[in-house]
């Protein structure tokens, strides 16, 4: 290798040359560019972070729902403070000595070399007198922000609130300083880097009075602000607004899905607030008394809370059972009641007529034949084969599964399966006869209204869904591409026939129990459900879809503590579906009485 | 009589050098973080106490690396190789996103990124193949294996979306240079990789990159070995050391696209010139045709980024090369970190003093930008002082190198000083606005645990293998 030995000079000679750059480089920023020096005595340089202004929020008719409106806070940095005449700032404030220390206190514990809020919100004639003496404040600056303002009260759970960062998140996340609104809940929280745009920087000369000079090095070292971009929403505001004032008074949720392509048309979580409480300077107190009302007014019902789904489950069970061939379309079960409960109907010939009487028997004994396979000799073995099946096919309908709607605090739900048994009661402790109430929608399934909803526009889709979503456009950008592709259930389309057959009879046939969900002229589909409370009154559930031949919309209506499916839950959603497919209502006395019934939680 | 002596044979002025730069490290991280509120010096909340964790545990490290015998790196080289791969391949499934790039593992408080320790075993592997005697630059199997060592750590990185780690492996050009690579392919790779980095800055360095590359075609199309091929190589190189001054001070500059173009068809017209006195017509024409379509592409693509492309598209394209961790907008951090770099001067405003760093107008301060709080604080001479100490200890291993019996332990130290290298110039030429923000550490000095352990390993190896130069390895 002898003849590669002078190589060495040669790489010595590269590196050096790169060294030099750089050393040229450094003498040249440290010496002779003069433009950088900032002596430490005297802060000849501001910079102002410029906010770029929040994207606003529109329906999906483009109807605005949230816009800005300015405001200012006192910032102070400690470290930058010097000796200055406090009592005239208590003047200028409104407060007086004791209080400005300690918010004094509150700063310096955040941070001394860092911006935090010393007085938040300041109004106009505070901000007008204020900006003539700032410059004998050394160290307290100004800084814009904006608040929301809603054109309306409705949907708060859906739009979120913005509030301060606090330092947890401040650590963990450069782009923020002290001070900085973020988005808390709801869509505000989950497309933040899309509402907040980026933040830019001007600096400034300022002169030893703190007075602006002009701008630094003409703006050569400034960074521009992005203004965030507009969200557009799925929700239909005005059936949102009918959906909340049908719940007013009671408490649960309304889910209303387009199943042609995932959209949430309607998002009623009740009780719900109006979200302005949360803008501005009694924002931590109204957050408070929302936080401990005993209605629990900030849980989003529809997303977050998880049910036992009733008879509406009963569908699902009827579509595994035809799907894994252990029931025919015209299977026929007589309706004993040694089994379980039931009301008195005609007989059930076939799944059709047995969805339609909602007969608790046939269901116990689909669910039999689907947990009990005959596979293994011991029922404790077959009953955890055959739920294990059971539970593979029915999570493929939207169970057991956190849809990422563009909304925080998505609930999963819960199927129970063989491992949650076997930990409850131990393995082979367990057979049909332990969990046979999971077939009527009992015990321990729990299922988010969002979830019961979509699961009825898989129905009406014949087999498949797309993810549901509440965000349609982002600024000009359309959403998420996977927002718009078919997602196909483990299920065959063929089965799906009989089991809408068996809804169009729950609504529209005698002996039906949707039957308060009629619209005349149109076929609606829907199927109740009455879910027993161990803890008071029972729940009242109705999901239903329409028109049959070509579903526009998928809906789910959960309220607490209402008796009944077909009482409360099947009315509100067939007002809310004339509402959205007609924009008239037919029966404007039934809409009244729901309007004025209250219906108190019991807990 | 080997291990009664191994102290007295280690290099005690490289050991030097390292201990020093570890503390000025842990000085500038303690400054980059301080605040009054901190009581104690070893607050293992804070990142200088928890810098003091890790300076222990890698002098610990660099003993248990003196103590192994030599033989174990030549013997276990593709062993560890294999392990770093596995690594890699381990964090693209177990790993956790950090500033959109998955490389790192997490256990419990604690994150390792494998990328520093492969860093070390490509060395080791890289070594062993060059140094086997049937090894040779004539031969196509020797370049596949060679190829092979480099470019899968490098894809599996770049996967990782950790475009910053995955260049610092081109730096290892340098060892293939040494080791009798041809000098003309070297320039070339050399040329390309500076170009890269630089186009990672800004758009039009992009085009620069075209025009290279059109350069480099008709390079190879000529015969190397004519005079004229030689005069065009020649001029190509001064056009592109223009190309670089023009660039680097460009501030001064308002038409920065303008005199990249006049210097471009300067350079060109003469070498066609040149070449029209002594040789070929054919090429000359050729060459003449690629000018022009090179041309009318810079200026087009330049038109279409600037004028035709949305903001949003525009970002796409630089978030493609790379530049994705800054928070406040493109150019943000680096304006910021030359604004502290040059609010120092020659002395500096004295330890704990900096106020552009203290006040977190730098970000990343106590890792990639460490360098700026150095520069605030203590000046040129600082900054100088640094360099200065990295230049000699590079400098050192090579010259030691080159004194190595074995070809293993003369290659290992090559890759050594090169790695070293790549991550200096790019470091601190980041933070002075010279090369673009890629993340990469600053040897020995950066806050953070895997990379002051990878760096110690590294270098101690070759340490190590130096002070059992005497003994033959195969
Ligand atoms: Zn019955």
């Amino acid at each position: 290798m002898k003849k590669y030995d002078n190589r060495k000079y040669y790489i010595s000679a590269i590196i050096l040359f790169f060294i030099f750059v750089i050393v040229f480089k450094l003498i040249n920023l440290q010496i002779f560019d003069e433009s950088l020096k900032i002596s430490a005595e005297n802060n000849s340089q501001r910079r102002i972070t410029e906010y770029p202004a929040r994207g606003l929020i529109y329906d999906r008719y483009g109807n605005l729902l949230v816009y800005n409106e300015a405001a200012y806070d006192l910032m102070l940095i400690p470290r930058k403070m010097k000796e200055f005449d406090t009592l005239s700032l208590c003047r200028d404030l409104n407060i007086d000595i004791s209080d400005f220390y300690a918010r004094l206190e509150k700063c310096i514990s955040f941070s001394s070399f860092r911006p935090s809020v010393f007085y938040k919100q300041i109004t106009a004639q505070q901000y007008s007198t204020l900006q003539e003496h700032l410059f004998k404040y050394p160290g307290f600056f100004v800084q814009n922000r904006t608040l929301r303002k809603y054109t309306s009260s409705l949907g708060a759970h859906i739009l979120g609130d913005i509030g301060e960062i606090d330092k947890e998140t401040l650590e963990k996340n450069p782009y923020y300083t002290g001070g900085d609104y973020i988005g808390k809940s709801g869509v505000e929280k989950y497309y933040e880097t899309v509402l907040r745009g980026k933040k830019g920087v001007k600096i400034f000369l300022v002169d030893v009075h703190n007075n602006i000079q002009g701008s630094y090095m003409n703006g050569k070292y400034d960074t521009l602000a992005i203004p965030g971009k507009d969200l557009y929403l799925t929700i239909d505001s005005a059936l949102q607004a009918y959906g909340e004032r049908l719940m007013k008074n009671k408490v649960g949720s309304i889910v209303a899905i387009d199943p042609n392509n995932g959209e949430i048309l309607a998002l009623v979580s009740s009780p719900t607030y109006d979200p302005q409480l949360l803008v501005g300077r009694n924002r931590g107190k109204n957050y408070d008394s929302l936080l401990n009302a005993k209605s629990k007014p900030l849980i989003n019902r529809a997303i977050s809370s998880t049910y036992p789904p009733g008879s509406i489950f009963k569908i699902a069970q009827a579509l595994v059972g035809l799907q894994e061939g252990v029931l025919k379309p015209n299977t026929f079960y007589p309706c004993d009641v040694s089994l379980v409960g039931c009301h008195g109907h005609p007989p059930a010939q076939g799944v059709a007529r047995a969805i339609q009487y909602s007969c608790n028997p046939y269901f116990y004994m689909v669910f039999r034949s689907l947990v009990q396979r005959k596979i293994e000799k011991s029922i404790f073995k077959d009953s955890r084969i055959g739920l294990q099946l059971w539970k593979e096919k029915i999570t493929g309908l939207g169970f057991d599964k956190a849809f990422d709607i563009g909304l925080p605090g998505v609930n999963k739900g819960q199927i129970p399966g063989p491992d949650y048994y076997d930990r409850k009661y131990g393995k082979y402790r367990w057979a049909f006869s332990t969990i046979y109430s999971l077939g009527i929608g009992q015990g321990e399934v729990l299922v988010s209204p969002l979830q019961m909803a979509n699961f009825c526009a898989i129905i009406a889709n014949k087999g498949y869904y797309y993810n549901p979503h509440i965000v349609k456009q982002i600024g000009t950008d359309s959403v998420d591409r996977k927002n718009y592709m078919k997602i196909f259930t483990p299920f065959d389309k063929k089965h799906f026939d009989v089991i809408i057959e068996g809804m169009e009879y729950a609504v529209n046939e005698d002996y039906g129990t949707g039957r308060n969900a009629i619209i005349s002229g149109m076929r609606v589909c829907g199927k109740t459900g009455t879910v027993q409370n161990p803890h008071g009154k029972d729940h009242s559930v109705f999901i239903a879809f329409a028109p049959k031949d070509e579903p526009k919309i998928a809906i789910a209506v959960y309220v607490e503590n209402a008796g009944f499916g077909g009482v409360w839950a099947a009315p509100i959603a067939r007002l809310m579906m004339e509402k959205y497919l007609l924009d008239s209502i037919i029966d404007p006395d039934i809409e009244k009485i729901i309007f004025e019934t209250k219906i108190d939680a019991e807990q | 009589m080997q291990n009664s002596s191994i102290f007295k044979r280690l290099d005690w002025i490289s050991i030097l050098i390292y201990l020093l730069l570890v503390l000025i490290g842990w000085v500038n991280i303690y400054s980059a973080v301080y605040e009054e509120s901190h009581s104690s010096i070893i607050d293992l909340s804070q990142k200088y106490g928890k810098q003091l964790i890790w300076i222990g545990a890698a002098l610990l490290l660099a003993l248990v690396i003196l103590i192994i015998d030599s033989k174990f790196y030549t013997s276990f080289a593709y062993v560890l190789y294999a392990v770093g791969i596995l690594l890699l391949f381990a964090v693209l499934i177990f790993g956790i996103e950090i500033n959109a790039s998955k490389s790192w593992f997490q256990f419990g408080t604690f994150r390792m990124q494998p990328v520093e320790f492969t860093k070390i075993t490509v060395c080791l592997a890289l070594a062993q193949t060059m140094s086997s005697r049937f090894f040779s630059f004539n031969e196509i199997k020797s370049i596949i294996k060679i190829g092979i060592i480099l470019f899968l750590p490098i894809l599996l990185i770049f996967i990782q979306n950790d475009t910053g780690s995955a260049l610092v492996f081109f730096a290892f050009i340098f060892v293939l240079y040494r080791e009798g690579m041809s000098k003309e392919l070297f320039f070339t790779g050399f040329v390309l990789i500076v170009l890269f980095l630089l186009a990672m800055l800004t758009n039009l360095e992009i085009l620069l990159l075209v025009v290279l590359i059109a350069s480099v075609v008709i390079y190879i199309i000529s015969n190397t070995r004519t005079l004229q091929a030689r005069i065009m190589l020649y001029l190509f190189l001064l056009y592109s050391s223009l190309s670089l001054i023009f660039y680097f001070y460009s501030d001064i500059f308002t038409e920065k696209l303008l005199l990249l173009i006049i210097i471009n068809i300067t350079i060109n017209l003469l070498t066609m010139l040149i070449l029209y006195f002594t040789s070929r017509k054919k090429i000359i024409l050729l060459y003449f045709l690629i000018l022009l379509g090179v041309s009318a592409f810079v200026l087009s693509a330049d038109y279409i980024f600037n004028n035709i492309l949305q903001p949003h598209q525009q970002n796409r394209i630089t978030e493609f090369l790379g530049i994705t961790d800054d928070p406040l907008g493109i150019g943000y951090n680096v304006n910021q970190s030359k604004i502290a770099i040059g609010s120092g001067g020659l002395t500096g405003k004295g330890f704990l003093q900096g106020t552009q760093t203290k006040y977190n107008f730098v970000p990343e301060q106590s890792t990639d930008f460490i360098f700026c709080t150095i520069g605030e604080e203590w000046g040129l001479i600082g900054s100088l002082t640094v360099i200065t100490l990295y230049t000699f200890l590079i400098l050192r291993i090579i010259f030691r190198s080159e004194k190595q019996r074995t070809s293993f332990s003369r290659i290992y130290g090559y890759g050594v000083a090169s790695i070293l290298f790549f991550h200096v110039a790019v470091n601190i030429g980041m933070t002075v606005g010279l090369t673009p923000v890629v993340g990469i550490p600053l040897p020995f000095l950066s806050y953070g645990g895997s990379s002051l352990w990878a760096f110690t390993i590294l270098l101690f190896i070759f340490i190590k293998l130096d002070s059992d130069r005497t003994e033959n390895l195969r």
